[in-house]
């Protein structure tokens, strides 16, 4: 696999609870209790460390983490153990200034999780299935914030009796081409 | 969108306030009924959907039916035009992976979106679909897809093939079919669509090398846009150079383009492009200068990613090639006090790797100052790195050694004290100067020892090697407290220790005999056991007698049973009158050829390794050849060779040969496995023809009675040969043996046999199986010391060769003599090499060669300088004359 990829993406506040977590690798975490140990792990090793102003970086359990502070959240970006460390920093960058964007400066935890839609979509528009969506922040976040109502799209009255007609239909329609 | 989910109060300061506090599942399920509603709240139902993946966020799953009940009604939100409800509906869905019957419920709304007018919905409803989709589904959206990809809007496309990438996973042959439009999209302006594109396109083509190939010298030759797309682009390269394979001596293929890279203005594909040019396979010097410089001006960024990154990819260049290292020496030194406590142990590790022998006592002081910082692991590296130093530099051992026991009176987890034990005991294996105060080290750490593991198994060490020491009698009290403070099976070994010093040194046996009656009262039976045996059979009536050889077999010989053969007879023994019977056990080794595989691959190192090292897989040999009486009285095993494989792999019948050399005389252990499990063989014996081996003749066979199937066996033929007399022939090989067919129902043989013969390869005893591979660690010492007395110098031709490299190998596989301090590694490209060898001649004679290779550059042809130093004459020249006729 010659892809850069990344293995997961968490947000976890100051006493190491998650915040927002995405895992694309479920088979190095098969379970919940798998990815909290990580999780545990990651942050006590980290916890001490000044990654305030620079992104750090630590090697553990056969994985990098590369992971930057603010207020109470701490933002880290993992990958395997071959992977360019600078992609993952990258990758971290761009979603710590997207968050930061997309709060309007106001990075804590308490906004965060206020705004956790945001911050969910935000996962969502960097990275899909372990592979790099996008890592400039500021797409990342117009992606995130565009919200007006879609005037092209024709109203849809349609309930799931009708959904499931189509759907039928239109599987019929190509049974016969 | 951004409003918050309950309403902001007053209590702002309340660190604990959260929008999601007492939030509880099934309340949060009651509230999705909102999804149902006529008139849709839009801003409500996104409040809603975000509890939901809240929880699922936090480690709460639904169960099926309660993910069911959500997902339909979320499906119903279709009907809304909010743009931001619709993002969480398609984040809901992914989440919620519904199974392909409720797939099908979205399906038609999903690829209305997919063929929508806004760009957002197009790209998400891709992605929703692509991931929820199965195969069958696929085929009716695959010219949505299609076109997507060529979508003028770049979130569409990249959304198109990085599905596309996933899919290709599941369904390769449909999405190998888009090749066309994702080789337009590589054209893309946009930068992620172009790495989107390439990726999917290399994903596609990458069992076709042609085809990389193809695409690797477009791709370089055109202009590649993203960063990511470049790293990609550099990996493929180093595929496409790493696959042509031979390292031709002019310049290699694509160099150019990567050394082109390290000037790019992205310090990630700078980066990529410094490590794969370190990772090319017989990378050169002159190939290396450019990538270690700009990852020396790396080491000294502000950015911590940045320096952990290039220490870590030169601490690897450092394992092969130190020398180019050395320039980076002063910024790795300062970064031995770096606050990332992961980059200062890589910079001091690559610096032991660097470093030369002035340099030791420093970095050991600085390495002192931090240990305590760093995590186990990599305090692991640090010894590991201490230990090859301290072979590297034997003269050294006194400030290695004593680092060593000080890092082991701290604390630390059972892996990094194995890791310190183990290098102490190589230590001492291989510096005989370190032996006591290593020793004296290893006596006071199972003082306070709190792993069984690590005190067994050095009392067992001490029990070898303390009575061999100028003073034993001082590891005696070590010992004894065990017995007093220690669990049982400490307590145990510690007994069988004290019998060692016992049997070995007379002197202490009255002391030792004390000690042991004591242990007669202890509370644990293998204790108490232990010493009534050891009393009695080293004579501890209190008469000082000599202890005979028995005995000392019995204590320091290795089991003359295989031991899986002993478990095999134990498990199989059911208590009866008649006692077990050790001699029941069957000697032949099983599956020998497995067993020593592992023994040659992985070189034996620490405690867990037998204490002859190398001599272990003899010791086995050993033991089987003298358990046989056509060959007892042979005298001493000189060398067993590695296993020749005899026959092709997976045929009928797996045939392989170890040839065993005593003074006058040469075993042919065959190693038979049967495979077919309808047969049983009998009476299976080798027939050799040995008419182009004339200074053999066959004197002795054992014949293996039965071979069943997959139950490998072993047959022998013995011949005898000129004494001390290096004799070379070839042997032809026939297989000879009586089939019987099996039942495969019953597993019985028929009665009657057929007599049947199998062919099979052909052996060579060469001059290489009568020398013994045996390394010194100070050659020029070694060379010095043996004096010229019986040099011996020729120059040889060795004709054209593809490099030196071929010549070096050639040679050394030819002498069967152990290359020493890595010069068997010839330079990339190097007209001349110096390459020296040691080894001991049949009849136990040191032998030592210095080979200079040279090569013409433009003919190819080798000149090769011999000069041989032995203990005799007769040796050195045997050495030429292996040269000069083969």
């Amino acid at each position: 696999e010659s892809c850069p990829s990344i293995k997961n993406i968490l947000l976890l506040d100051s006493e190491g609870k998650r915040v927002a977590v995405k895992y694309y690798s479920e088979e190095d975490w098969p379970t919940n209790a798998a990815k909290e140990s990580f999780e545990k792990a990651v942050f006590t090793k980290t916890q001490k460390t000044n990654a305030r102003t620079e992104a750090e970086i630590a090697m553990f359990e056969g994985t990098i983490v590369v992971y930057k502070f603010v207020q109470d959240l701490h933002f880290f970006v993992t990958g395997g153990e071959n992977e360019n460390e600078l992609i993952l920093a990258t990758v971290l960058q761009g979603f710590f200034d997207a968050v930061g964007i997309l709060l309007r400066g106001n990075v804590d935890k308490k906004e965060a999780l206020e705004n956790l839609d945001l911050i969910l979509l935000c996962l969502d528009e960097i990275v899909d299935g372990g592979i790099i969506l996008e890592t400039d922040s500021n797409v990342i976040a117009s992606k995130v914030a565009s919200h007006s109502i879609d005037a092209g799209a024709p109203l849809s009255e349609q309930t799931i009796s009708q959904a499931l007609a189509t759907a039928r239909e239109h599987l019929a329609r190509q049974l016969l081409k | 969108m951004a409003q918050p989910l309950v309403k902001k109060d007053d209590d702002r300061d309340d660190e604990e306030y959260s929008p999601f506090l007492g939030i509880e599942k099934g309340a949060v399920l009651q509230e999705a009924r909102v999804f149902n509603d006529p008139q849709l709240d839009a801003r409500r139902c996104s409040q809603v959907i975000t509890k939901l993946l809240y929880l699922l966020n936090q480690g709460e799953s639904f169960t099926k039916v309660e993910a069911t009940e959500v997902f339909f009604s979320v499906t119903k939100l279709f009907q809304s035009r909010d743009i931001g409800l619709r993002r969480m509906v398609y984040l809901i869905i992914k989440e919620l992976s519904p199974s392909a019957d409720e797939v099908i419920i979205v399906t038609s709304s999903l690829m209305k979106d997919m063929n929508s007018k806004t760009d957002m919905y197009r790209a998400n409803a891709i992605r929703v679909l692509c991931r929820i989709t199965d195969g069958t589904l696929l085929t009716q959206i695959e010219r949505y897809l299609k076109q997507a990809i060529v979508d003028k809007n770049p979130v569409v496309a990249s959304a198109a093939l990085v599905s596309g990438i996933h899919l290709l996973q599941t369904n390769p042959e449909i999405v190998k079919r888009w090749s066309n439009e994702v080789q337009d999209a590589v054209q893309s302006r946009a930068a992620l669509v172009q790495f989107h594109a390439v990726a999917l396109l290399h994903q596609i083509r990458q069992n076709d090398r042609l085809a990389v190939s193809k695409l690797v010298t477009s791709l370089t030759r055109g202009t590649v846009r993203s960063p990511l797309a470049q790293c990609l682009l550099i990996r493929y390269t180093s595929q496409v150079i790493r696959e042509s394979g031979n390292v031709q001596t002019g310049d290699r293929p694509f160099y150019d383009y990567l050394e082109g890279c390290l000037r790019h203005k992205s310090e990630m594909v700078i980066f990529e492009a410094a490590r794969a040019i370190t990772e090319l396979h017989g990378v050169t010097p002159r190939e290396l200068t450019p990538a270690i410089t700009v990852l020396q001006l790396f080491l000294s960024s502000s950015k911590p990613v940045l320096r952990f990154a290039a220490v870590r990819t030169l601490n690897k260049v450092a394992m092969t090639h130190p020398v180019p290292v050395t320039n980076c020496n002063i910024d790795m030194e300062s970064l031995i006090s770096d606050q990332n406590r992961s980059i200062a142990t890589l910079a001091i590790t690559t610096l032991l790797k660097t470093g030369n022998e002035s340099s030791v006592d420093r970095l050991m002081k600085q390495i002192t100052n931090f240990m305590s910082d760093i995590a186990d692991e990599f305090k692991i590296v640090v010894v590991e790195a201490i230990r090859s130093l301290c072979l590297k530099f034997p003269l050294k051992f006194r400030a290695l050694m004593n680092f060593l026991s000080n890092i082991l009176r701290e604390e630390g987890g059972f892996e990094y004290k194995k890791a310190i034990v183990d290098s102490i005991v190589i230590l001492i294996r291989d510096i005989p100067d370190a032996k006591e105060s290593g020793l004296l080290h290893l006596c006071e750490f199972i003082e306070d020892c709190e792993f069984t593991y690590l005190s067994t198994q050095i009392l067992h060490f001490l029990g070898i090697e303390g009575p061999k020491t100028s003073d034993p009698s001082k590891y005696i009290r070590y010992i004894y407290n065990r017995v007093h403070l220690e669990n049982a099976t400490v307590r145990a070994s510690a007994v069988s220790t004290l019998a060692k010093f016992g049997a070995l040194v007379d002197s202490l046996k009255p002391r030792v005999f004390i000690l042991l009656r004591r242990c007669l009262f202890d509370s644990d039976d293998e204790v108490r056991d232990r010493a009534t045996l050891y009393l009695n059979t080293l004579g501890g009536d209190g008469s000082v007698v000599e202890t005979d050889n028995d005995v000392k077999d019995f204590l320091f010989g290795s089991l003359d049973v295989p031991l899986v053969n002993l478990e095999a007879s134990l498990k199989n023994y059911e208590a009866s009158e008649e006692p077990f019977d050790i001699k029941s056990v069957p000697k032949e080794v099983k599956s020998q050829p497995l067993a020593e595989k592992k023994a040659q691959s992985k070189k034996p190192t620490g405690l867990g390794a037998p204490p002859t090292g190398p001599a272990s897989t003899v010791d086995a040999y050993e033991t089987l050849l003298s358990s046989i009486p056509e060959f007892s009285n042979f005298g001493k095993l000189f060398k067993s060779s590695a296993p020749v494989e005899l026959t092709e792999p997976e045929t009928e019948y797996a045939v392989n040969v170890v040839k065993h050399i005593f003074d006058s005389h040469v075993v042919f252990q065959y190693n038979c496995t049967n495979t077919i499990p309808e047969q049983l063989l009998e009476d299976v014996i080798v027939v050799v023809d040995a008419s182009e081996a004339e200074e053999f003749s066959e004197v002795a066979s054992r014949s293996l009675r039965s071979l069943p199937y997959d139950t490998p066996g072993q047959t022998f033929l013995a011949f005898e040969k000129p004494e001390g007399v290096p004799a070379v022939g070839k042997f032809t090989n026939l297989l000879r043996f009586i089939v019987k067919e099996v039942d495969p129902t019953t597993g019985e043989a028929e009665e009657d046999g057929v007599e049947d013969e199998y062919q099979l390869e052909d052996l060579e005893v060469v001059a290489a199986d009568y020398i013994l591979k045996v390394p010194v660690f100070n050659f020029k010492n070694a060379w010095e010391s043996m004096g010229a007395d019986f040099e011996r110098v020729d120059e040889y031709g060795l004709g054209p060769r593809e490099n030196l490299t071929e010549a070096v190998n050639a040679v050394i596989s030819l002498l069967g003599m152990q290359p020493c301090e890595g010069t068997e590694v010839v330079a990339s490209n190097s007209r001349s090499h110096t390459c020296v060898l040691s080894g001991v001649y049949i009849g136990n004679v040191k032998v030592l060669v210095r080979l200079l290779f040279g090569i013409d550059s433009s003919s190819k042809e080798v000149a090769m300088k011999l000069a041989v130093r032995s203990e005799d004459g007769a040796v050195s020249d045997a050495i030429h004359e292996i040269v000069a006729s083969g």
